[in-house]
């Protein structure tokens, strides 16, 4: 490659045998030139300072050389089903319909852009406004919008809601709040001498009286995740009372399967409900992209960021769906919007709206039902192996804290030798709980397998 | 239109099996306290497989979309997304990774960001990347906090940070939340930055300018490197908001000129689907003297191998849980390594062909903003149209009906009436030329029956709506209660 632009070569790139997606050819290439009335590409760009070197990067591939390249790097991971993972801690392996991915790959969701011209994107608005419906319903909240980037950042975003509204500055958050959680609430609200203060943990739960004394006037928000970190099922309807008595928000990280077993946000009280909507459908893939729930009370409508779908009807009467209640976003309200948010998720959104709706009324239920069974059954027999023992006694749904004899990453070494994927080791963030791992068992793993890993753990500890 | 999914349902119905239950049944009631137990389900729709896949399916087809149609939305950069990227990222290998499995079993992934962040870095010009934020604006964010950091650490924090009245409405926003104030100076008659105005608002309260560059009015500015020099003269940091990076890749390097942090937008500039409205990916690159306050985890390159440095001093922590949209930074990865340095190359000059193409094709019939050569996109305006009473809208509404997606509309704020126009590389000159031809006839009914333009579209799915109505009667979800429309009417019948 030459960066001549001269009458010759009107162009510094002729590509051959690699991927290439413009489909001028030469002779059309010539021809638009001539019609803008320039004789080389470098006239038309000429005040622009071009640089004279070729940029280091590898040359193009044909399309089969980075199948096969994309293969090599692909089985340098491992992965389910390959390994047997009992990793959880904000991020899930659920089944997933084939139905989900095959319609989540259809070209029109897919490559479409943004619904600004409704007239040509029901296809997009209908959807969203089912899953607004759906979400709606599984968190008993009043309104909830398209979706945040992810389960962190959307805490963050409700957090600086409760911190805008109430003017206040501190805010309560459970020392059992998911790490990465806390430190993205950390890195959103450093800048605004908020102070973060952690509730102490009681057997794994929400240590009431901590929160009793603390939660005063001067308190902007309180947050829980339930279930919590460790997978504990927390105390969530105490929470409220004592939050309206302060006037500060009430705000719940939930986890959407949870809902089909666990009593809903809106039905213990809370303001804002936010969550990962991950497990519902969507692949793990090494951390997104992932799905952000941000429900409220209509109270904060005209305060929540993200956008929403509205029903309205167009000029021939029929129903139709808009975005709206724009005057809250960036592109209108710029340095006085209630958030920055601009492009989220919307596709994972659709895909998670796939999901539910194949799983249904019943079928959310059922398979909240047996990540509890499983769980329980897993907790049951792990617990049972001589130098293993919980941490808590506290109410689990489909993660537990295991306490071992020996250090995790010894056991998660040795188990990985066995094809086995350990919990997760947690004593940087818990140095008061020694050797400790947090475990997820779902639906995705059956009884042999559990005997298998409770075989297995027997023999490395 | 299609009925909603909730009018559809039927009781009982089931889209999906569990296997059976093969561990102990248990009463949730003997192991969950009875207050945390669920009393009535959620109200989720039943439905067999096919009526799901035949109800989505058939809203799919309501959407325009770049696989279906010319999609010239302008600073959006809707390019075609390479279906070798989707076939790639949905390998197990990479789908079913956890984000918090040991490095030794996610060695491709580390590899890929690693090497991803090093071809960023080539082509920008920039010390290192993070891959971490989720799109652009959580970018802008990132960068703004990183730039906080830094000024924090020098002993200032500083005040302001100055944007120009043409940036995109994220700029401002994301300076907020990062706890600054927002100063605008104005853009001069051609959208180019006002160098004394630019200097009058440049204080030791600032913290960071941020510019367009290509402008939101598609243009060059030229003035890089001096507006480069008054913003480092008062200790302040250049940012770049790369929405427009398509028209530089391979041609000129931000670094090179003077900015010391940037975002790219990979569902724009490197091909990863937008989604109707994301996922996306917004990496950020910063130079050298700001690289120890990037977000962590970083990925490092050791002689065992790939890994995660989870802590470093000086970061400003993480934006979001986890490493980043890991299967939308593959999408890239996949993108840069099949084009190579030679066709990013090859992209950005025919992007930039393609705009001036159509700048030089439409001019006779619309009014040009700014009459002289673009980069990746031209903006007109319907100041032509305006003594018959139509507007920008009208014909943007106008080109639904001849199949064509339209351009962005009054943006950029500066310009009246506007219509920003990025046809991308991918589009052919015969689909370009039929465009124009649109276009023509568009700006003759203007002339000759202005009635018909104010009322399009006409062959849509559905037609102008009441967003008046939508804002004041807020109707954001379906009710259980709400009473079932029932078509008799086949629905794909539209």
């Amino acid at each position: 490659m030459t960066n001549a632009g001269d009458g010759s070569a009107p162009f510094s790139c002729i590509i051959s045998n690699t991927m290439d997606f413009t489909p001028h050819t030469e002779a059309e290439r010539k021809e638009m030139l001539a019609d803008i009335g320039v004789s080389s590409f470098k006239e038309l760009v000429k005040n622009l300072p071009i640089m004279e070197e070729d940029l280091k990067i590898p040359s193009g591939l044909s399309e089969g050389e980075m199948v096969r390249l994309g293969h090599e790097l692909g089985s340098k991971n491992q992965a389910a089903p390959r390994l047997s993972s009992y990793l959880g801690a904000g991020a899930y392996e659920h089944f997933s319909p084939a139905a989900v991915s095959a319609l989540m790959s259809r070209g029109e969701f897919l490559t479409s852009y943004t619904p600004y011209q409704p007239e040509v994107s029901q296809g997009t608005l209908q959807t969203l406004y089912e899953f607004q419906s759906m979400i709606c319903d599984l968190t008993a909240m009043d309104v909830t919008n398209t979706g945040m980037y992810e389960g962190a950042s959307a805490l963050a975003e409700a957090v600086l809601l409760a911190l805008r509204e109430t003017g206040r500055k501190k805010v309560l958050i459970p020392r059992s709040l998911h790490p990465d959680y806390k430190t993205v609430l950390s890195t959103y609200t450093s800048e605004s001498g908020t102070q973060l203060i952690e509730i102490p943990f009681k057997d794994g739960q929400l240590d009431l009286g901590f929160v009793a004394k603390n939660l005063t006037s001067e308190v902007a928000a309180v947050v829980i995740q339930n279930p919590n970190f460790f997978g504990i099922v927390e105390p969530a309807e105490a929470i409220a009372p004592l939050a309206q008595a302060a006037s500060a928000l009430y705000i719940a990280s939930v986890n959407p399967i949870s809902l089909g077993l666990l009593t809903p946000p809106g039905e213990y009280g809370a303001d804002i409900a936010v969550g990962e909507g991950q497990s519902l459908g969507i692949a793990p893939g090494f951390g997104g992209p992932y799905l952000g729930l941000f429900a409220c009370k209509t109270k904060w409508l005209r305060k929540m960021p993200g956008r929403l779908v509205g029903q309205t009807v167009d000029v021939d009467g029929r129903r139709a769906f808009v975005l709206t209640l724009q005057a809250r976003e960036q592109h209108i309200r710029r340095e006085k919007a209630t958030s920055n948010v601009c492009t989220t998720t919307a596709l994972i959104a659709a895909g998670s709206t796939f999901y539910m709706s194949l799983l249904g009324k019943q079928g959310l239920r059922d398979l909240a039902y047996q990540n509890l069974a499983k769980a329980r059954y897993a907790f049951d027999q792990l617990t049972q192996i001589p130098g293993v023992r919980a941490a808590f006694k506290a109410p689990i749904f489909n993660e537990f804290v295991l306490q071992t004899t020996t250090p995790v990453e010894t056991l998660q070494q040795r188990l990985l030798e066995c094809g086995v994927v350990a919990g997760l080791p947690i004593k940087k963030w818990y140095p008061e709980l020694e050797n400790a791992s947090l475990w997820c068992v779902t639906e995705t793993k059956t009884k042999a397998d559990i005997d298998f890993l409770v075989k297995t753990l027997r023999g490395v500890l | 239109m299609e009925n909603l999914i909730f009018e559809k349902s039927q009781p009982g119905r089931k889209g999906y099996q569990l296997p059976a239950l093969d561990v102990p049944s248990i009463d949730p009631a003997g192991v969950l306290p009875k207050a945390s137990l669920r009393q009535h389900l959620a109200e989720l729709p039943e439905m067999s497989e096919l009526d799901v896949v035949r109800h989505y399916t058939r809203l799919s087809q309501l959407n325009f979309s770049i696989d279906t149609h010319f999609y010239p939305l302008g600073s959006c950069t809707m390019k075609y997304n390479p279906k070798v990227n989707e076939t790639i990222a949905n390998f197990t290998g990479f789908k079913a990774v956890h984000p918090l499995q040991p490095a030794s079993t996610v060695q491709g992934f580390l590899q890929v960001y690693y090497e991803l962040e090093r071809m960023l870095a080539e082509i920008c010009g920039m010390a290192e990347f993070t891959l971490q934020p989720s799109a652009g604006a959580h970018g802008e964010l990132a960068g703004l906090l990183i730039a906080r950091a830094y000024h924090k650490y020098k002993g200032n924090p500083r005040k302001t940070v100055i944007v120009p009245d043409s940036a995109h409405g994220t700029n401002p926003a994301s300076a907020m939340i990062a706890g600054y104030h927002v100063v605008t100076v104005k853009s001069d008659a051609k959208g180019a930055i006002d160098l004394a105005a630019l200097k009058a608002a440049l204080n030791q309260d600032t913290a960071v300018f941020m510019l367009t560059n290509p402008s939101t009015l598609g243009l060059f500015e030229t003035h890089v490197k001096e507006i480069a020099k008054m913003v480092h003269d008062v200790g302040a940091l250049l940012y770049l908001d790369g929405a427009n990076m398509n028209a530089l890749v391979g041609l000129v390097r931000p670094g090179d000129l003077g900015f010391d942090i940037m975002h790219l937008n990979l569902h724009k500039t490197f091909s990863t689907p937008h989604g109707g409205g994301g996922p996306a990916a917004g990496p950020v690159g910063v130079s050298q003297a700001l690289t120890p306050f990037l977000p962590v985890p970083r990925v490092r390159k050791t002689e065992q191998g790939y890994s995660l440095e989870e802590t470093s001093p000086l970061s400003i922590g993480k934006m979001r849980a986890f490493n980043g949209n890991s299967l939308i930074l593959l999408r890239a990865y996949i993108y840069i390594r099949c084009l190579g340095r030679e066709g990013v190359r090859k992209n950005t000059e025919i992007a930039i062909l393609n705009a001036n193409y159509l700048r030089v094709k439409l001019r006779d019939y619309y009014q040009l903003a700014i009459d002289e050569p673009c980069m990746h996109e031209c903006i007109f305006t319907a100041a032509k149209q305006k003594p018959k009473g139509v507007r920008t809208l009208d014909i943007a509404k106008r080109l639904l009906d001849y199949g064509y997606h339209p351009p962005t509309i009054y943006f950029p704020l500066i310009v009246e009436e506007a219509m920003m126009i990025e046809p991308t590389e991918t589009e052919s000159k015969q689909t370009l030329d039929q465009f124009i031809e649109a276009m023509r006839l568009i700006a003759q009914e203007a002339e000759r029956d202005p009635e018909k333009l104010k009322h399009a579209p006409y062959t849509t799915p559905v037609r102008r709506l009441d967003e008046v109505k939508a804002a004041r009667e807020p109707n954001l979800r379906w009710k259980p209660s709400d009473k079932p429309i029932v078509s008799p009417v086949d629905p794909a019948r539209r």
